[in-house]
């Protein structure tokens, strides 16, 4: 699992590490069921406070992104709970929004981009189920 | 049972007719890594000082573990580990002589974690002192200050001067510290990328008093960069509640806010001004602007 930190924004570390472990759970790169990494492993490999790792491990328990189990460990979540799709919808929302202020901004209207979102490559291939 | 490891209250000292503390009153609470930021003089080592009871409290109360350092020494000195910023250790000494000598003051002393570290940090026990380098040197006295596992760990300016790799020894050590279970780390640091990723609490030094103590994530939280973009043109920044600094020109000016959200949009509605950007600010800057605004 990677993620990475900056320590010189003004954006809260938990919520750096909430959100670096939503994406990777949302583009499928920890898949449910996945381990994830002890507090305090996690803590000593991205240097920082590990009360901060089990804060953001805390919040993502509450949002459905992650279990923990009796065997003290934490794993991501079955992608059905209706919480982890809610999750990635907001994702996605935010992708659509940026795709929008740049073709309005290179002067596109809407129906040409959703004419575009149909004929896209992509469309062709079998979506995942999810 | 109290839950503060340090309890500072109200403390004064002067040396001469400058006054290197004034009203400070500080609680570090068990378990946690609490920051310490100020700038070069202004009374981090000094304050460290009365901590280890190295000076008295000319007035107001210093209290470690619930006792006066300057008055029960023993106590209160054989559960802190300590790092010093000028890591002073005699360079005659050879490095397993230093240890043999430290070890003599703490009963608590682990000789086995002590040769885990000697090992970690690649020391030659057989070593002087003077012939080694700056960062070995760190690494001598990191591994003095946790050997005897204190439950409190004080650190001075624990990286300044030193390698990344070194730094990331040090900053590793205190991560280790704290993942023990009440145990607490003090350390102060003018590098605060460091705090930002070590401490739960931070309180800032700016010449001999306390301008800020919270909970760092409320520090964090507290401050805002925020642009505000009004109807008509100013020549001077239109006043906004709660702003601590603005700059800007025109239609659009640029405020630091302190407060949360719903108090500066309630404080924008009222100067009828549109909020056209808002960012949070970094550690660094809520720093320089409290600095610059106590």
């Amino acid at each position: 699992m990677q993620i990475h930190i900056q320590a010189q924004g003004g954006v809260p570390i938990y919520v750096q590490v909430m959100q670096q472990i939503k994406y990777l759970v949302a583009s499928g790169r920890l898949q449910p069921g996945d381990e994830l990494p002890s507090i305090r492993t996690l803590a000593e490999q991205l240097i920082v406070n590990p009360n901060t790792i089990a804060r953001a491990y805390r919040e993502l328990e509450t949002a459905g992104v992650v279990e923990k189990r009796r065997t003290a460990g934490t794993f991501v979540a079955e992608a059905g709970s209706p919480l982890a799709r809610k999750e990635r919808l907001r994702l996605l929302r935010q992708r659509v929004d940026q795709l929008l202020v740049e073709a309005f901004q290179m002067g596109f209207a809407l129906d040409e981009v959703l004419k575009l979102v149909e004929q896209s490559e992509l469309n062709s291939q079998p979506p995942r189920k999810g | 049972m109290n839950d503060l490891v340090i309890d500072i209250k109200n403390l004064h000292r002067r040396f001469g007719d400058k006054h290197a503390l004034q009203d400070v009153s500080l609680s570090v609470p068990r378990g946690g890594v609490f920051g310490l930021i100020g700038s070069n003089g202004a009374g981090k080592t000094t304050l460290i000082k009365h901590i280890l009871g190295s000076h008295y409290a000319q007035s107001g109360s210093v209290s470690v573990f619930g006792f006066d350092p300057v008055a029960k020494p023993v106590e209160v000195l054989g559960r802190i580990g300590y790092m010093s910023e000028d890591r002073d250790v005699p360079g005659w000494m050879r490095v397993q002589e230093v240890i043999d000598f430290t070890r003599a003051f703490y009963p608590g002393w682990d000789s086995g974690y002590a040769s885990q570290l000697l090992e970690l940090f690649e020391l030659d026990p057989k070593q002087k002192i003077r012939n080694l380098s700056r960062g070995q040197t760190a690494r001598v006295c990191l591994l003095l200050a946790l050997a005897h596992r204190p439950e409190l760990l004080v650190l001075d300016e624990p990286s300044s001067g030193l390698d990344p790799v070194i730094r990331r020894d040090i900053l590793t050590a205190i991560v280790r510290t704290t993942a023990d279970e009440g145990r607490t780390v003090l350390f102060s640091s003018h590098l605060l990328d460091e705090v930002q990723r070590l401490a739960d609490r931070v309180a800032i030094l700016n010449r001999g008093r306390i301008i800020l103590s919270d909970p760092l994530d409320t520090v964090l939280e507290s401050f805002h960069r925020i642009t505000l973009r009004f109807d008509e043109s100013f020549d001077l920044a239109p006043s906004l509640v709660g702003a601590i600094e603005s700059n800007g020109q025109g239609h659009e000016w640029t405020y630091v806010y302190r407060g949360d959200r719903e108090q500066w949009t309630q404080a924008a509605k009222r100067l009828n001004a549109q909020i056209v950007h808002e960012v949070p600010l970094s550690l660094d800057d809520i720093f320089v602007c409290n600095v610059q605004h106590s």
